[in-house]
């Protein structure tokens, strides 16, 4: 039977399942393969936090979502086009993010009698079966009795067959969207090279995915979704997590420092840790500390020696640190504390996304303990914003604090890498002799109000450095009055000099001026970019400004923000830059938050624009 | 960057104790025991070989931990019972430094508690000295948690009822390499451990009792002072008997597992008696419990000097070798290769 191909602009499959069928890889292996055909996507990783919840319950239900195209994509769809689900569990925690007469690819086997009692469907209630999906395209794979067929000679048992069944799904999508297999068959022989019995096995589950879309006459139709108009250049694949490890070596690269990376693990920074102890070979020192505490006070030791420290965690984590934190800031030494933020309070939502913990950053220390606040916008942005961390920790002697979250660090984008030689230069100098005649003051500063960073082995430069207040410039122990007010207010004044060295803030969509200015920062950038487009496409006077550098602010923003008549801060939190905005600049900027653990969908953000704008 | 360590062999003039007397006024109570200590620390290094510049002296927060404004070397005064995880980096990422830290019975034990026992399993080449007062001097008199039983402090008015840590016991069980016991008042005894502290590859822990004369006046009298040190002290040396008393006319015997005290009047000899054996784990774990409450009738002298050493390799080394070997299987890290990843696709 003859089939035709419908060419799509763009396209959203969400990948469901039980948390041990594999849905992340299926998902991550057929970005992978997107990537690679040139389309742009993004993508959306959204897990439960146990690694194996009861099999077949709505608590166990794992997913992938990916949003890929032949135009601009910004975001991992609000809603799926396609959805597949491998049980009854899956179906039912995401019917409500399909589209109105999306299709739905289901395993038959999943909805067997005890899974749909695990799902809490009542008897005699199969959705597949009760017309309750007539909205709609259904398609029904037995795929758990194809995998079995397909390998009944393999010699497995039948749980490793049974582990073999996405990649019959994966087949069956790339038949279904015309994509080469042959990315993914180079990752299982990578995978399973060793364990011939295995590789075969999901080589041939592959296949007859893919054969039986050829062979089915379920399906009349195939698409094609072609290479996006990107800007020209070579491109890659990358994560967020993934992108924040390569700025990391990429800074400890071009300064020659040793990159020393103090961590605990912790969800969802680990993937950082995993990812830097592949890179020995570049020096790098990762230290999988006792705690989170002396991860941190481990990356200052090595600071204090003349490595670049850097510590990572999320939310609950960097509250552990906030002491340690404030020691670097009392020490003036080099320290980048990345923060991959996930829904808080407390263990809160430790899987899912959130932004909650600006104000932390901001001000979560004791006593008046400013420190530089950077985020990053995308998961390739994590690359240039850990980049950023390290030049301005370095050049500024200043703990910085970089602002992920589990939404950029999981998710996924093509990225158009950059060559080692074109990266910002950061100016780094050990001091070798003494600073002021006979003497060496170690808090002497220089034109940024940043000190010298003088290392073990200096001879002549032996000093003592400490969390105890300090003389102006001999860093002797000092409890005199006004030298400690001088001392609070110089350490303000030095991370606010930090806003001389980096870029003025730039509208990123829409006029300079005008009617309603959104907002945002860190991982709200590809809702809120897509929300403004379609406004505007509609005639809405609306523009888009997303900020990178959080503290010190960069020194236009005030100025900008005036320009606009009113000011839209979507935030995943109950409203923390609004509140920065509105006492620094004395504005009545309106606040829009979500804190559900999911990132904003452009929807969303489009009808509050919709709703100021008509106000 | 390269690292500007200078070689002993070539950068040190013979240094005195006064080389390494910074320029701030020492500030601990007249009558102090961290004033031996200081002495004895300043008196070792000298005879080291190390530069002063190669020196880092890391601290936590209490009286000791002052200790590295007072040193004309390197030092990080740093927060509250960190110091070991804070000279554990330093450790990891400058191996060729000579890393000290300072730390109190509250710092090491109680809130650093933590650290403490991972810095012994981990085995970095650092000197570690406990300066145990038995109670919390800067916070001025709460029992700390090496107070004994019933002490009475201005936080336990009617007596502590914490049973006390043995620290190095705790350390026995934390597979440290170097376990060592001095005194304040016996600076000898305590310059020859710090020396052995030095020498020893791996992290090496000393205990150190020291008077608190302001706020625990006495705690180790009875191991200190001439009346009664020599009947309640045990000086222990590798290969030597186990012998005390006035006149060393007791010893210790190991009968079977169970160590006893007999008097070398009664027919025993010295070959009768226990000899220390610095490398013996099973004798060394039964030495540190000897450490009974000197006023309990028939309890063992308490042991001063190395219970136990043991060559286990060092943190920081594995950590160069790994990267040494990974160096040499992929070469040199190149940064344009990782930034480009395995895959790629250009878009024209």
């Amino acid at each position: 039977m003859s089939k035709t191909n419908e060419v799509l602009e763009e396209v959203t499959i969400r990948f469901a399942g039980d948390s041990g069928d594999g849905m992340q890889l299926t998902g991550t292996q057929f970005t992978h393969t997107a990537a690679l055909l040139g389309n742009d996507l993004s993508t959306f990783p959204d897990f439960p936090a146990e690694i194996r919840a009861p099999q077949g319950t709505l608590a166990g239900v794992s997913g992938f979502q990916l949003h890929f195209g032949s135009i601009e994509i910004f975001t991992p769809g609000d809603q799926c086009d396609v959805l597949v689900v491998m049980n009854a569990a899956a179906l039912k925690a995401n019917l409500k993010l399909l589209k109105p007469g999306g299709t739905i690819i289901a395993n038959a086997d999943g909805f067997d009698p005890k899974n749909l009692r695990l799902a809490g469907i009542p008897d005699g209630h199969n959705p597949l079966e009760n017309g309750s999906l007539e909205r709609y395209k259904v398609h029904v794979m037995d795929v758990t009795k194809m995998t079995r067929t397909c390998l009944k000679d393999s010699g497995l048992g039948t749980k490793e067959i049974d582990r073999a069944k996405n990649m019959f799904v994966l087949g069956f999508l790339y038949w279904l969207y015309n994509r080469e297999m042959d990315g993914s068959l180079k990752f299982l022989r990578d995978k399973f090279g060793k364990k011939q019995d295995i590789l075969d096995a999901n080589i041939n589950v592959l296949k007859a995915g893919y054969n039986y879309g050829e062979t089915t006459e379920a399906f009349d139709k195939r698409y094609e979704v072609r290479a996006a108009k990107m800007p020209p250049g070579t491109y890659r694949n990358i994560m967020g997590n993934q992108a924040a490890a390569l700025g990391l070596i990429a800074a400890s690269k071009t300064t020659g420092l040793t990159l020393f990376y103090g961590t605990y693990p912790i969800t969802p920074a680990s993937d950082i840790l995993h990812e830097l102890s592949k890179y020995k070979n570049f020096g790098v020192k990762t230290f999988q500390a006792e705690d989170e505490i002396a991860a941190v006070c481990s990356a200052i030791g090595a600071s204090f020696g003349g490595s670049l420290g850097v510590t990572a965690s999320s939310g609950p984590g960097i509250a552990l640190k906030t002491e340690a934190i404030g020691l670097a800031l009392m020490l003036e030494l080099p320290l980048v504390v990345i923060d991959v933020q996930r829904g808080g309070p407390s263990t809160g939502l430790p899987t899912k996304t959130e932004q909650a913990d600006l104000l932390q950053a901001l001000y979560g220390r004791n006593g008046e303990a400013p420190v530089c606040v950077v985020a990053a916008a995308t998961p390739a942005d994590c690359f240039d914003m850990a980049y950023e961390a390290c030049r301005i920790s370095l050049e500024h002697m200043i703990p910085v604090i970089f602002l992920s979250d589990g939404y950029i660090a999981n998710g996924a984008e093509p990225w158009m890498f950059p060559q080692a030689a074109d990266l910002k230069k950061i100016n780094v100098k050990f001091i070798k002799e003494k600073n002021a005649g006979e003497k060496y003051l170690p808090y002497k500063r220089d034109e940024k109000l940043s000190r010298p960073w003088a290392i073990p082995g200096t001879k002549g430069l032996e000093h003592r450095i400490g969390g105890i207040e300090k003389q102006h410039e001999t860093g002797n122990i000092s409890y005199d009055p006004e030298n400690h007010e001088f001392m609070v207010k110089l350490r303000e004044a030095k991370v606010e000099k930090i806003a001389d060295h980096i870029p003025l803030q730039q509208i990123d969509s829409g006029n300079d001026k005008g009617k309603l200015l959104v907002l945002g920062w860190g991982s709200t950038y590809g809702a809120i970019r897509m929300a403004v487009g379609k406004a505007r496409a509609k005639g809405l006077d609306v523009s888009h400004a997303h900020l990178h550098y959080i503290k010190p602010f960069p020194k236009n923003i005030g100025e900008l923000l005036s320009r606009f008549d009113q000011v839209l801060i979507p935030e995943i939190n109950n409203g923390q830059l609004v509140k920065v905005i509105r006492d620094k600049f004395m504005i009545p900027a309106i606040g829009f938050s979500k804190v559900q653990g999911l990132p904003f969908s452009a929807t969303e953000i489009e009808n509050r624009i919709n709703e100021v704008l008509k106000k | 960057m390269e690292s500007p360590v200078t070689t002993a062999s070539n950068s040190v003039q013979k240094l005195t104790s006064k080389d390494f007397a910074s320029d701030q006024d020492v500030r601990w109570c007249p009558g102090c025991g961290d004033y031996s200590i200081l002495k004895q620390v300043q008196t070792v290094l000298p005879e080291l070989g190390v530069a002063k510049e190669n020196i880092v002296f890391v601290a936590g927060i209490g009286c000791s931990s002052r200790f590295p404004y007072y040193m004309e070397t390197y030092g990080v005064h740093s927060i509250h019972g960190r110091a070991t995880a804070v000279a554990s980096g330093l450790k990891a990422s400058r191996p060729e430094l000579s890393v000290w830290v300072t730390a109190g019975d509250g710092d090491l034990l109680s809130i650093g508690g933590n650290h403490f026992i991972h810095i012994l399993r981990r085995n970095f080449d650092i000197n570690l000295l406990l300066f145990n007062n038995e109670i919390y001097g800067l916070t001025k008199g709460q029992y700390s948690p090496t107070s004994p039983e019933g002490k009475i402090t201005k936080s336990t008015p009617v007596g502590s009822i914490d049973h006390p840590f043995n620290p190095l016991a705790l350390a026995m069980g934390a597979e440290g390499t170097f376990i060592a016991r001095s005194m304040d008042r016996d600076p000898k005894h305590m310059q020859g451990i710090l020396k052995r502290a030095y020498e020893h590859k791996g992290t090496s822990f000393v205990e150190i009792y020291q008077n608190c004369n302001v706020f625990n006046d006495g705690a180790f009298e009875v191991f200190t002072e001439k009346s009664s040190k020599k009947g309640e002290t045990l000086f222990i040396e590798h290969g030597k008997p186990l012998l005390f008393g006035e006149n060393s006319e007791k010893g210790i015997r190991l009968d079977g597992f169970k160590p006893v005290i007999v008097n070398l009047a009664d027919g025993f000899s010295a070959s009768d008696l226990w000899i220390h054996d610095e490398k013996d784990r099973v004798k060394a774990s039964m030495l540190v419990r000897f450490f009974d409450n000197p006023s309990h009738a028939g309890h063992f002298p308490r042991p001063f000097g190395i219970f136990y050493t043991e060559d286990r390799y060092c943190y920081e080394d594995a950590m160069d070798r790994q990267i040494a070997e990974n160096i040499a299987k992929k070469g040199e890290g190149d940064l344009n290769k990782i930034l480009r990843g395995a895959e790629t696709w250009v878009i024209k």
